[in-house]
């Protein structure tokens, strides 16, 4: 009786971390709610980000913290389309000022916040020269 | 978004043995971004467990600086002047061969530590030690511009080998010299080294996944050698006989070549005509007889230890291994100059 009560303890208790184990990710970065502050971090490691693909709900607010562990120079930009048109083929040595762009020289943490005002997918890249091309990008899908 | 600047480095290796200088260029990168998508030859030769690594640099008009970084299996005992036709004379002959038979079938956060410095005409060279983080840092500051897959190519051979060659040809300084466009300075590195081996991923750095990388590696050993990977989509090997007496005194009668035997080296000829996207390994060499080349030396497992260069009380002295860099230099590295 006693050995049944334990192992149901522990099993308890192991369906509550796996629980945790699943859900928490899912709450803090998957679909964080509406209205609501989150953090992402990202590093960027061979010209790529890490992770490259996420998912909130409108309205949220989310600061990117961007770890660029590469020994060149990276940017992250969010934004539509044309907004990574625009970059890819602009001139602006550095990023910063507006929100969802930031440089991020080499071994350095940047960071730059946004909120998420329409459902739809957002694009992410770097627009260092022939970065985007190599396939430095990701996505954001807003959902209601 | 450093849009007008050019990126892309490019690197190419040539082991032990010459080329002609038309064809010896590695795909160098100027300060506006051009690059010159140029046959490379390099030659490869190992005897007495020594490599002499040779490769060429070739003026492609223009002005400033251009530049190229190249790993290395070990530390060069020895940067020179390589001789005036030897990577030409290998051309000739394979290519007598091939017409006679006809087409038979490329850290962390310390930095990177300068060892040798040496200029050879217009080329400024420098040998580094470090961490692929580290040689990249050091590139950047000092005026190259890497493009976007070199971390991950630097790291790929820093896990092996933390040795690089940053090379910058000045074009400018070229002109000054008088050198003509094509002309090419051959370089000679001695390397003491239990095998040969070749990087050939450096050869595909910066370069789009259809691009196509041209080469020719030439394999000076005192036997048949082993080689790895054996058989890859675009990598061919041209020529595999024994060096003729004729081919080996002449490269005896070159400047610099006087360690070459005069007879027992087999001749090796491997042309690369891959796309970009498939270079993914180094030429890995086994001339010891054991038939076994180390699947680490050709890229195709990750390992903690190196190319296993001879301790330096091992190495024969003062041995040629001739080599070029690869690379891109920019407007910073311009910029500085001209302020200095």
């Amino acid at each position: 009786m006693m050995a049944a009560a334990w192992l149901q303890g522990v099993a308890r208790r192991v369906a509550i971390v796996a629980a945790a184990v699943i859900l928490v990710p899912i709450l803090l970065y998957a679909t964080p709610s509406a209205g609501s502050t989150q953090t992402f971090a990202i590093t960027v490691r061979y010209s790529r980000f890490m992770p490259a693909q996420f998912t909130v709900r409108r309205g949220t607010t989310v600061r990117f913290i961007i770890t660029n562990t590469d020994p060149i120079d990276h940017e992250f930009i969010l934004g539509d389309e044309a907004v990574q048109g625009h970059h890819e083929n602009g001139t602006e040595p550095t990023h910063g000022q507006v929100p969802g762009e930031v440089s991020v020289p080499p071994g350095t943490v940047a960071e730059t916040t946004y909120t998420f005002l329409r459902p739809g997918l957002l694009l992410i890249g770097c627009h260092a020269p022939g970065h985007y091309a190599y396939g430095m990008r990701g996505w954001v899908r807003v959902i209601d | 978004m450093r849009r007008h600047l050019g990126l892309i480095g490019i690197a190419a290796l040539l082991l032990a043995a010459y080329a002609s200088p038309a064809l010896a260029c590695a795909g160098l990168i100027g300060p506006n971004g051009a690059v010159n998508l140029v046959r490379t030859t390099t030659l490869a030769a190992h005897h007495n467990g020594v490599e002499h690594y040779f490769t060429a640099f070739s003026f492609q008009g223009g002005g400033g600086p251009f530049g190229s970084i190249v790993p290395l299996p070990g530390v060069p005992t020895k940067v020179e002047r390589g001789g005036d036709w030897t990577l030409q004379r290998l051309v000739r002959e394979t290519q007598r061969e091939l017409q006679s038979e006809g087409l038979r079938a490329a850290a962390g956060l310390q930095d990177a530590r300068v060892i040798l410095e040496t200029k050879i005409d217009a080329l400024e060279i420098t040998i580094l030690e470090g961490g692929g983080a580290a040689v990249g840092r050091w590139a950047i500051e000092h005026g190259f511009i890497l493009p976007p897959d070199a971390p991950e190519v630097l790291d790929f051979y820093a896990s092996r080998s933390p040795i690089f060659m940053a090379a910058r040809f000045d074009a400018d300084e070229a002109k000054r010299r008088g050198q003509q466009l094509g002309d090419g300075t051959p370089i000679h590195l001695t390397i003491p080294l239990r095998n040969p081996w070749v990087p050939l991923r450096i050869l595909a750095l910066g370069k789009k996944s259809s691009d196509v990388v041209r080469a020719d590696v030439y394999l000076l050993t005192e036997i048949r050698p082993a080689l790895l990977p054996k058989f890859r989509r675009g990598m061919f090997v041209q020529y595999s006989a024994p060096a003729s007496p004729g081919l080996l005194r002449d490269l005896r009668s070159d400047k610099g070549m006087g360690w070459m035997p005069a007879n027992g080296m087999w001749l090796t000829h491997l042309a690369i005509n891959s796309a970009a996207q498939d270079l993914t390994y180094d030429l890995a060499v086994d001339a010891s007889g054991r038939e076994r080349p180390s699947r680490v030396a050709a890229g195709l497992e990750p390992s903690r230890q190196l190319l296993r260069p001879l301790p330096r009380s091992d190495a024969p002295t003062a041995f040629p291994f001739v080599a070029l860099v690869l690379g891109g230099a920019g407007a910073a590295w311009r910029a500085r100059r001209r302020s200095a």
